[in-house]
């Protein structure tokens, strides 16, 4: 397989910054050990991530075969070594057969209900070398950070277009963007939207909980690879580095009370057959442990970046990113999978109909820049997107869109008790 | 045949035994449901109530429908009373549902926080209809918490598996003095049919009829299915005979004096 050359150097960095990045990215020595806690990392006693990755060890897709694949299709419910054999190759023609099947557990648990969310990402200072990420902090991006009235101004416009659930993102810098910076976006958040998420980076339960009280009532962390080995070469510097602790998230964040939490891993990083049964593994471990919880599955494959627009998902091509969606929907009938603006439309208007509950709409990943993306006005100077999106509609098109496809849109389903 | 079969809830009374669930929303369900199903009292989740400014799902509700708001998303009693209280400043009126889960899985009914749930609310005033799994036990602690129906599941809710606790509903029709709903898991009207020959007083559905192909249709084959097996209660079902044929002589017949 072939793989994303993700290593760009910028004029601009002084020839001392310069040898430290190379030397991170050509020697392993000089690296921290990934599997370390950092100092003020809290660490819980958790079985899960025990259990996540040595099935993802274990698992051997190539050992399935197509009797495996029908009996799986067969069975009422669902076990793990089912879901197995729907991820490995032997399932690839059977892909009408379980998008057929993962309909039916869609209609059944969510009916023919699509929920919308926005993005709005209010910072991308970042302190960490992960070298697939447009963020990343030796990339030469135009940085920002809003300020409140900054933040303010773009929820208004925001909750103007009708949207009622927002997805609050900073890049991961806990300098540039405190978590009393966060906690007072999920404050004022709360008086335009009904349901805030956040994608920050991980923080202590007793921080998720402080966030909690400010608004806040669901998390996602993407783990972007689970195989460890893979990971290690991808985050080279900075506290995402620490794989445990990112693992360790979404347990801390329902700890800290809560409602929900998301997962993903980043397709096209790694083996994303083995990425994706450690995903849905991670979901189905934490609901064992914490039932009462709501969880969600995302499906990011690699895009282009500023800078680098040579960046793409590799071996998972629709075909694959559908398989693994029916996959989940088959394996989980009862969570939550959106499916963003990393998609283009004919995929995010198919998938809606067999496996995703949640799309995004109106998406901007650049900062401070919604006002312009809704009305064409110009304004000051925005801060450079995360990555490239694949689908621009804005949230009547989206609304609009969906509506025609005979489905229903939903804005809201969720209260804050 | 009575001609003025009618149930009362929280003092109203009400002709129709169709009750519209809120699971899978949709306007055109909701008309739906009212046209062809003759709904009167239709299900509303608390925390969907607010959508899109110009399509307010309280908008589309005929005014001569009665709402019944639920607390779905509440994890505790706690959160119940607190999701009830809210449903009753947006004006949504003192009906209220009882849903507590603490699994998202199943989205299985806590019976013991809902019997905490049902008391403080009634104490409040409300007209409160407890989801609950069918347990005899619970039943008539939701009775004594001041509960104005019993709402127990057939089966997993959006599951349309049909009476899958139907022994144990029997049961709670039997021994239980307030209307018995019966709510989530039936799939197809037949299933809906059955319950009310058994004695419910009430079917409430979505999923079977959301999902359906033809909507409309759909509901008025609930409609008409609720009210065939409603007839048949009162009717008196005939003789059903377990095993075999009954012999035309009797087994008895040799007794002398």
């Amino acid at each position: 397989m072939s793989e994303n050359q993700f290593f760009v150097d910028s004029d601009k960095l002084s020839e001392k910054a310069l040898e430290k990045k190379h030397r991170l990215e050509n020697d392993p020595s000089v690296r921290s050990n990934f599997m370390e806690y950092q100092d003020g990392m809290e660490q819980i006693s958790s079985d899960v991530m025990e259990k996540v990755l040595s099935q993802m060890d274990a698992y051997d897709y190539s050992s399935y075969i197509e009797a495996d694949v029908k009996r799986a299709l067969m069975h009422e419910t669902c076990s793990v070594e089912d879901f197995k054999a729907l991820l490995s190759p032997a399932a690839a023609p059977y892909l009408e057969q379980m998008a057929q099947r993962a309909k039916i557990e869609t209609s059944k648990h969510f009916g023919n209900t699509v929920y919308f969310f926005t993005p709005l990402y209010i910072a991308n200072y970042c302190e960490n070398y992960c070298i697939y990420c447009g963020f990343n902090c030796y990339n030469d991006i135009v940085r920002k950070q809003l300020t409140e009235e900054e933040i303010e101004h773009e929820m208004q416009v925001i909750a103007d277009s009708g949207i009622e659930e927002i997805l609050i993102l900073t890049g991961e810098s806990k300098a540039m963007s405190s978590v009393e910076y966060i906690g007072n976006a999920c404050k004022m958040a709360k008086k335009y939207f009904k349901n805030i998420g956040l994608e920050i980076y991980p923080v202590n339960s007793d921080d998720y909980a402080y966030l909690h009280a400010c608004g806040a009532d669901y998390i996602t962390v993407f783990q972007e690879t689970y195989y460890a080995p893979k990971y290690e070469t991808l985050h080279l510097m900075g506290h995402k580095r620490v794989f445990p602790y990112r693992f360790e998230a979404q347990e801390r964040a329902l700890m800290g009370g809560m409602r929900g939490v998301g997962f993903s891993a980043l397709l096209g990083l790694a083996d994303f057959r083995k990425d994706a049964l450690a995903t849905a593994l991670h979901a189905y471990y934490l609901q064992r442990k914490y039932p009462h919880a709501e969880f969600s599955l995302s499906c990011p494959r690699l895009r282009p970046i500023v800078n680098n627009e040579k960046i793409n998902p590799l071996d998972v091509h629709e075909k694959e990113l559908c398989q693994i969606l029916c996959a989940y929907r088959i394996f989980l009938p009862f969570i939550g999978i959106t499916v963003s603006s990393r998609e283009q439309k004919h995929f995010r208007d198919g998938i809606v109909k067999i496996a995703a509950t949640k799309v995004s709409a109106g998406v901007s990943t650049g900062i401070g820049d919604h006002e312009e993306k809704y009305t064409g006005q110009q304004q000051n100077e925005a801060g450079d997107e995360q990555f490239e999106i694949a689908d621009n509609r804005s949230f009547d098109q989206m609304y609009g869109d969906i509506s025609a496809e005979g489905l229903q849109p939903v804005l809201n389903d969720y209260i804050y008790v | 045949m009575n001609t003025q079969d009618t149930f009362v809830l929280g003092g109203k009374e009400f002709h129709s035994r169709f009750i519209l669930g809120s699971g899978k929303y949709s306007m055109d369900l909701i008309k739906a449901a009212v046209e062809y199903a003759k709904a009167e009292i239709i299900t509303l989740a608390v925390r969907r109530t607010n959508t899109k400014k110009e399509e307010n799902i309280l908008d589309y509700i005929p005014k001569n429908v009665t709402l019944l708001p639920n607390t779905s998303g509440a994890r505790d009693a706690k959160e119940a009373v607190r999701i009830a209280r809210m449903s009753r400043e947006l004006g949504c009126g003192d009906f209220v549902k009882v849903e507590i889960m603490r699994d998202s899985k199943y989205l299985l009914p806590d019976n013991s926080e809902t019997i905490k749930a049902t008391e403080m609310l009634a104490k409040e005033g409300f007209v409160v209809l407890p989801y609950m799994y069918p347990d005899l036990y619970a039943a008539r602690d939701l009775v004594n918490a001041g509960a104005a129906a019993v709402m127990p599941l057939a089966s997993p809710i959006g599951s349309n598996k049909g009476l899958a606790t139907k022994e144990f509903i029997q049961i709670l029709v039997d021994e239980i003095d307030l209307p018995i709903i019966v709510d989530a898991g039936i799939g197809r009207p037949s299933q809906a049919c059955e319950a009310m020959e058994m004695g419910a007083a009430a079917i409430m559905a979505n999923t079977a009829i959301a999902t359906a192909g033809d909507i409309p249709t759909m509901a008025k084959a609930f409609g008409n299915a609720i009210e065939a097996g409603r007839q048949a209660y009162l009717a008196g079902l005939g003789r059903v005979l377990e095993r075999g044929a009954s012999a035309s002589d009797p087994l008895t017949g040799f007794l002398r004096d």
